[in-house]
């Protein structure tokens, strides 16, 4: 879709040599169309997980976190496509290479931290005299 | 490969010869700044994500970290979070209009978008802000828990990012009711429209992982 709205883009004058206006060929600028759709799927994907923790529709509290970690990557990527015009041809793809790079780092981040951290704390825990004794 | 076999046949190679012709290699005169700009405000964006995600590592690591003090469900406030949300989200559509205004030459237009987008940040600077001075009333400083420390730092940089949003879409608004929508000004709502709508992207993650992830436990 988004696609669709750059190459249009390029179709009515932004692709001519000597425009000094705006030689964003990088982030196209999207259509109402887009900028509507991103909208209501962005409202849409905000109201279901602030539905699900406020109204307790799901016992399981982790099925809820879950599902709201999910709804949140969806709305990102809908607010990457539609808000942010992100392809993977803008720019001759460095754009869309940059953002595999961060993902990449912030993933290592992010689970790293996160095990490493957890891992710390297990092993700091008071440990008996019967583990001491197994220890390496 | 064959060009250099054949400098008569490449004009810059020829003018490189003659002592007195400058020597330009980019045969075309063709020059698009703005291109480059747009890739390299994009790394910047990038590298602003990695500070964000050090921020959420450190909330992840210390955010049950309460020193028996208040946890995440006795202070958050879902429906003033909500409403914060929906600010947020309105202010991305509306500088989506502005944008969509300054396309068609529409000055008018895209000042008043800007200006509905401005109002829009500044109600959830504003929300945010009353809810610190509401946490810190209640005791909830920085210095109370890890947990709280986190906290203020991971959502206090996004609010920091969104007030120097709005200072730039201030200084915007006046440059474009100076000189008008220049190319210069053009690159620079383009630059500003990236900022604002990553900053909604970041503010999805706040939401999720700080809000509705710590009432929920």
């Amino acid at each position: 879709m988004s696609g669709a709205a750059h190459a249009d883009d390029h179709a009515h004058g932004h692709g001519v040599h000597g425009h000094g206006g705006h030689g964003q060929d990088a982030h196209g600028h999207g259509s109402f169309k887009d900028y509507v759709t991103g909208f209501v799927l962005s409202v849409i994907l905000t109201a279901i997980p602030f539905w699900l923790v406020m109204g307790n529709v799901i016992e399981d509290k982790l099925v809820t976190g879950v599902v709201i970690l999910g709804l949140a990557v969806v709305q990102i990527v809908v607010h990457m496509i539609y808000f942010l015009h992100m392809n993977t041809k803008s720019e001759g793809g460095w754009t869309f290479l940059a953002l595999i790079f961060t993902i990449t780092l912030v993933v290592i981040t992010l689970f790293g931290s996160i095990w490493v951290m957890h891992h710390l704390n297990a092993n700091m825990m008071p440990v008996s005299a019967e583990e001491m004794r197994h220890a390496p | 490969m064959a060009s250099h076999a054949n400098p008569a046949m490449n004009p810059a190679i020829a003018g490189a010869t003659a002592a007195d012709v400058p020597d330009f290699l980019d045969l075309e005169g063709e020059h698009h700044p703005e291109g480059s700009t747009m890739l390299g405000f994009w790394i910047y964006l990038m590298s602003d994500c990695l500070i964000f995600a050090v921020l959420f590592a450190t909330y992840a690591v210390l955010g049950r970290s309460y020193a028996a003090g208040p946890s995440p469900k006795d202070l958050f406030d879902l429906p003033i979070v909500a409403v914060n949300t929906s600010m947020l989200l309105f202010s991305s559509i509306t500088y989506g209009f502005a944008m969509l205004a300054m396309e068609r030459d529409d000055l008018a237009k895209t000042q008043l978008w800007l200006a509905v987008t401005g109002l829009f940040g500044a109600a959830f600077v504003g929300l945010e802000l009353y809810e610190f001075a509401h946490l810190i009333h209640e005791g909830a400083t920085p210095q109370r828990s890890g947990f709280l420390s986190a906290f203020f730092t991971l959502v206090g940089t996004h609010g920091l990012h969104v007030t120097f949003g709005l200072i730039w879409l201030v200084t915007l608004m006046i440059q474009t009711r100076i000189r008008g929508l220049v190319p210069e000004n053009r690159r620079r709502l383009m630059c500003l429209s990236m900022f604002w709508h990553f900053l909604d992207v970041i503010w999805i993650g706040v939401f999720t992982f700080v809000y509705l992830m710590g009432v929920l436990q």
